[in-house]
């Protein structure tokens, strides 16, 4: 029955038409828009029989910044700023599947030194999302101290990322055929000591909270996502390869510089909120490696392309779509041209709207607590939800 | 059986609690990584290369001027509009000068008629809209734009962000009253 039938007239939209079960004895109960569980303004309807949850709606929209409409009405080269935007946590990635979307509409050639310094540079940000992801995923579950560990890291890192892309956070350091900036002597000596102090700090993470009783405890078993699920609702990233998807998108569309290096996808079978947790702490060991080699692999050259697109550039005719493997999945973006300076449209493929997605299934029947533990290895990121 | 391993499994997690004291341990003897951010700044090695607010380069002939042609490339560059550029004006020439022109000119002479100078008299970015981007530095054809590395950019008003670049130049040439009026307005 309608709340609306009821006689309630009071709250928004969700409040009076949220449903009530067949059974009178639930409570239905708000985790957010602003609450520390949600990491952002996501608000869960969630109906509860005592702790347990029987149904989890999430509500979205509430940071819509119309990403997709600015794309109509900004020329392409300055939507590049907006990419940086989307998804805070993994900014580089947006960039790149946004830049790589226009130059294959144009069929621009990229020089090899840029290709390998957006490896270098996506392969960092990525480690800096997971860092953020899991400080954030432990301090859902109640564990203050990892963050601070996590941020520590993280701080280095985007101290070395700040050298070629000139920010911290929203970076937006990709060009239409090539990067902005070529890196330092700086950088490439830096990161180098970089690596192995962070290889010695994987084990104290593994010690400190992935051996922990408590952690596991909390995680094993809980929130269990079988192939089949994830194949249902586009489910990418992390979450299918912790469902025993071994669908990684710098594998599958054969990247030109990734099919060199030697790496393996990180995939775990049990399809848990742990097995999630572990992909993530295997991709930041791969990413490491991946990063050494690159560095180590580093061509010559120029960093941006010739005839690079100037201001007043008009993209030709036609349809494009490039997906980039990001921190949380497939970043996609289809890019319709009609030969003007605009585009026609932009389309945004958001890894975490489709991880979300599954969410309303996996959270159904666990304990409210369990229920928040399943939200957090999904590693959300709210902006990039809404766009 | 089940109730034996109910007693001791807790007693084996206690395990954590000592690996868990020990790392934490470990890191309470290390050094501070963090900085007393009043007392205390990061060094500067590690704001060099951030993009601060944008700022002009100077003439590599006269210091008191800046290199900017005030082409408004940056100006159709910027994806947030956030940069104000205003040409100088067309010089105003006099009904006598217009004679004395028209005079050489029909002696045969060539006549130098007095052109706007290509430099600007208004310069205004405002930084509460600018997301860094670098895409006017990078238009630029005269490469006159750089960024600064400033990073304590505060302000208590709207106003305070209106950054006027032409502040370190005093050699550049002033606004008219009616351009002033003009900008204003806007």
């Amino acid at each position: 029955m309608h709340y609306e039938q009821l006689g309630v007239t009071e709250g928004d939209f969700y409040n009076r038409n949220f449903e009530k079960g067949a059974r009178e004895d639930t409570m239905i109960l708000n985790l957010g828009p602003q609450h520390p569980a949600t990491h952002g303004v996501l608000r869960v309807i969630v109906e509860l029989d005592g702790e347990y949850v029987i149904r989890a709606e999430p509500v979205l929209g509430y940071l819509h910044r119309m990403h997709e409409k600015m794309g109509e009405v900004k020329t392409l080269s300055q939507f590049i700023p907006n990419t940086g935007r989307i998804d805070y946590g993994h900014a580089l990635g947006w960039n790149w599947a946004f830049v790589g979307a226009v130059e294959r509409l144009a069929g621009f050639e990229v020089p090899e030194r840029a290709q390998y310094i957006r490896v270098i540079t996506t392969e960092i940000n990525r480690i800096t999302s997971h860092l953020l992801w899991w400080g954030a995923f432990t301090l859902d579950l109640g564990a203050i101290t990892p963050i601070m560990y996590a941020f520590d890291d993280r701080e280095h890192l985007l101290d070395i990322l700040q050298m070629p892309t000139g920010s911290r956070l929203t970076h937006s350091s990709f060009r239409i055929g090539g990067v902005c900036t070529d890196l330092s002597e700086k950088f490439i000596e830096t990161v180098r000591d970089f690596i192995p102090k962070m290889r010695e700090r994987l084990p104290m993470y593994r010690d400190l909270v992935t051996d922990n009783v408590i952690l596991r405890k909390r995680l094993e078993g809980v929130g269990v996502m079988d192939a089949d699920m994830c194949r249902r609702y586009g489910v990418t990233g992390p979450v299918a390869r912790g469902s025993g998807l071994a669908y990684d998108v710098r594998q599958a569309e054969h990247f030109p510089i990734y099919e060199g290096l030697d790496w393996q996808v990180a995939v775990r079978t049990e399809g848990d909120s742990m097995a999630r947790y572990l992909v993530r702490m295997d991709e930041m060991e791969q990413s490491l490696n991946i990063i050494e080699q690159a560095l180590a692999a580093l061509p010559a050259g120029p960093v941006l392309m010739k005839n690079a697109p100037k201001v007043l550039w008009k993209a030709p005719k036609g349809e494009s779509y490039f997906a980039v493997e990001g921190a949380r999945g497939k970043i996609g973006v289809h890019l319709v041209s009609n030969g003007g300076e605009f585009a026609y449209k932009v389309k945004l493929r958001s890894p975490c709207f489709s991880n979300l997605s599954a969410y309303a299934e996996a959270a159904r029947g666990t304990i409210l607590a369990d229920a928040v533990a399943i939200l957090g290895s999904l590693d959300l990121v709210i902006p990039e939800i809404d766009r | 059986m089940s109730m034996i391993r109910k007693v001791l499994e807790p007693i084996g997690d206690l395990w954590s609690l000592v690996v868990g004291l020990r790392i934490t341990g470990r890191n309470f003897t290390r050094p501070q990584v963090t900085v007393h951010y009043p007392r205390e700044q990061v060094p500067t090695d590690l704001t060099d290369s951030y993009r601060g607010p944008i700022a002009l380069v100077p003439h590599p002939r006269d210091a008191t001027k800046s290199k900017c042609t005030a082409c408004m490339i940056c100006v159709g560059a910027c994806p947030s509009q956030c940069i104000t550029v205003v040409k100088a004006p067309a010089p105003v020439i006099t009904p006598e000068q217009e004679k004395t022109f028209q005079e050489a000119e029909a002696r045969g002479e060539e006549v130098e008629r007095p052109v706007a100078p290509r430099e600007p008299v208004i310069w205004i970015n405002d930084f509460s809209l600018c997301s860094l981007c670098g895409m006017c530095v990078e238009a630029c054809p005269p490469r006159c734009l750089t960024f600064s590395h400033e990073l304590n950019a505060v302000g208590t008003s709207r106003d305070a962000f209106l950054h006027n670049l032409l502040i370190p130049y005093p050699g550049s040439l002033k606004p008219t009253p009616e351009q002033v009026q003009k900008l204003q307005e806007r």
